[in-house]
Order: C-alpha cells, then sequence, then structure tokens
C-alpha cells in the first residue's frame, strides 16, 4: 500500500432519530462499503449523533457543480410565489 | 471469598486497562485515519470497562480508588493477563492481540450476566455491547489481513503464531477461579475454552491462517501475580506522571 492509498472516497449521512431526514455529516475513505460503514458509525455516531446511516461513494454523487450555475439557479431569484408562504397554515398543524 | 472477589475484579480491570494503554501508544501511528479513530474508540471503551471493574474492587478492599489502584501499585499486584501485555509490533500483532481477547472477552462477559454478584453482571451487560462491536471489527481485519495479500497472509499468520501461546492463560484455573465456580460469581475459566475455540478457529480457517499448537507455557501468569518482561515498562510510563506530581489536577 502507498501512503496515499487511503481507499475510496465516501459521503456519510446521519439520521438523528427515525422519521427524521437523513443529513449529510462529512466523508470518509475506505476500501468497500463494509469498511466503510465501520468508519462512519466510529466517526459519526459515538457521541449519540444518531441512529440511522447511509454511505454513498462520492463519485456515485451528481453534483450540480457541473452544470452551469446561472441558468440552472438564478432564474428562481424573482419567483417568490413559488414558496407557499401566502397561505394562512391552520393552528394545530406542526412539523411545516 | 472477599480477596478472590477483589482478585478476580482485578484480573478483568488490569487486562482491559494495560490492552487500553497498549492501544492508546497507537494513537496517531495506524495506516489510516479512519482506523486510527475507531481502534482509540476500542481503547477508550476497554478503559471504561477497567474504570467499572477497578471502582468496584476498590469499594470491596476499603480506603482506596480506581485511580489509586492505577497509577499506585506495584507490578507484582497487577492481575492482567499476558497477551494484553504484549507490545505493538505491527498493525497485524495489533489486530490478532485484538481478536484473541475480543472473542475471550464476548464469551467470558455473556456467562458473566448471570453471575450471583450483581456489580458483575451489571458492568458486563454494559460491556457486552462494546465487545460485540469490538469483535464485529477485528475479525472483520483478520480476514482482510489473511485473504488479501501474500504479505498481509505472512504478518498476520506470523502474529497469530507469536500470541498464541499467550492464550493458554486465558483457560488455566487458579485459586480464585475455583473460587468464583464455587461461589457462582464467574465460570471456571477452562470451561470457557470450547466455546472460544470454536470461533477463533473458524475465523483463522475462513481467513487462510494456519491455527497454531497449545502450548502450557508457565507455571505462573499474569493473574497470579507473575507478569512478562514488558509489564514494567508500561507501568513505568503509565504511573511516572502521578508519582512525581502527586497533586496534579486538570
Amino acid at each position: 500500500m502507498s501512503s496515499d492509498d487511503q481507499g475510496i472516497l465516501w459521503e456519510v449521512f446521519i439520521q438523528v432519530k427515525a422519521g427524521r431526514p437523513y443529513k449529510h455529516v462529512g466523508s470518509l475513505h475506505a476500501y468497500d462499503k463494509e469498511m466503510a460503514m465501520k468508519s462512519a458509525r466510529d466517526l459519526y455516531t459515538r457521541r449519540n449523533e444518531g441512529n440511522g446511516i447511509w454511505i454513498v461513494k462520492a463519485e456515485d454523487i451528481v453534483s450540480s457543480e457541473a452544470i452551469d450555475g446561472e441558468a440552472f439557479f438564478d432564474p428562481s431569484n424573482d419567483k417568490v410565489y413559488r414558496h407557499p408562504t401566502f397561505y394562512k397554515i391552520p393552528d394545530g398543524i406542526k412539523h411545516i | 471469598m472477599k480477596n478472590e472477589l477483589i482478585d478476580y475484579c482485578l484480573r478483568l480491570g488490569d487486562s482491559s486497562l494495560i490492552l487500553s494503554h497498549r492501544i492508546a501508544e497507537y494513537c496517531s501511528k495506524a495506516p489510516i485515519l479512519e482506523e486510527d479513530l475507531a481502534i482509540t474508540n476500542v481503547g477508550l471503551d476497554l478503559l471504561g470497562q477497567a474504570e467499572n471493574f477497578l471502582n468496584y474492587a476498590a469499594k470491596l478492599k476499603g480506603n482506596t480508588t480506581a485511580d489509586i489502584l492505577t497509577f499506585k501499585r506495584r507490578e507484582g499486584d497487577f492481575r492482567c493477563l499476558h497477551l494484553v501485555q504484549n507490545p505493538n509490533t505491527d498493525f497485524a500483532y495489533i489486530l490478532a492481540r485484538q481478536f484473541l481477547m475480543d472473542s475471550y472477552h464476548q464469551i467470558l462477559f455473556n456467562k458473566l450476566l448471570n453471575s450471583k454478584d450483581e456489580t458483575i453482571s451489571g458492568i458486563s451487560k454494559k460491556a457486552i455491547k462494546e465487545v460485540n462491536y469490538h469483535l464485529d471489527r477485528s475479525s472483520d481485519w483478520i480476514k482482510r489481513l489473511g485473504l488479501g495479500t501474500t504479505e498481509s497472509n505472512d504478518r498476520i499468520q506470523n502474529a497469530i503464531n507469536d500470541l498464541w501461546m499467550y492464550t493458554d492463560e486465558l483457560f488455566t484455573d487458579n485459586s480464585t477461579d475455583l473460587s468464583m465456580d464455587k461461589n457462582k460469581i464467574a465460570p471456571l475459566s477452562s470451561s470457557l475454552k470450547k466455546e472460544w475455540s470454536e470461533i477463533v478457529i473458524k475465523t483463522l480457517k475462513d481467513s487462510e491462517i494456519e491455527v497454531p499448537k497449545d502450548v502450557h507455557y508457565s507455571l505462573k501468569y499474569g493473574k497470579d501475580g507473575f507478569h512478562t518482561e514488558y509489564l514494567g515498562y508500561i507501568l513505568a510510563e503509565m504511573q511516572h506522571l502521578p508519582l512525581l506530581y502527586p497533586d496534579a489536577t486538570w
């Protein structure tokens, strides 16, 4: 093993508790998914940060960076009405 | 019986303590960052287990604490197994030592869940979850090294060959074992051998590692207070700060 051969780059997502979304927390290097899962557990969950882990090979993630940012995002700048913020939210509705 | 119970708690506590110290020595030296954190986490788990057993030993002894037992005891009063005293020769030795100990801990703590002593069964209940993960991790590495390259197989085979004789102590009964068994506090060490051999031999064979021959190499072991040449150096390093600065706090 050469000194810079640390395996594949993986991105790690943690779920804080059941029902909540998985959130990106960081990345790690590992040679395969079993090792990646163990390392994710040791790096990102041992302070009780969550009880669900997703790991994804970084190279499998399609990122918007590669695409022209202006054409992609700018047209939505002046279209605030696309957010459902003009409605009154009835009392008693939680988690919105 | 109380003296034997103290002796038994020291054996469990000291073994986890010294293994955790060996792992602490390795901190920042693992081949990759992820592995460094993972093995250090295992060391911290072991330190927690050591603290629990030494707290209990201190309580039974009276007029002492786990810290005093750790930092102000002579070598001959330690009861740690020879296996955990072995040095961090290389990554394969570290993982082989860990695997042999993790598999022993898993079987032992499972049996100790039924101990008549509630403190011991309580500590074991907490420890078993940690130990299951430790064994999962170390067996995984045994397989990776065994089935990896010719060099990794050579190295792990070499480490298993060198460390195998130290497993004899794990299954040899002394007077403390006899007393613990009689009082239903702990099983005889010799009674753990069969189950241990099954899981260890299976993992080694699956990893294309040859199983060495058993050797009964000493009449007195770490659990009798007779130690390898390594323990004195470990204690010298571990104890020198509190001995030089007895009032130091942080």
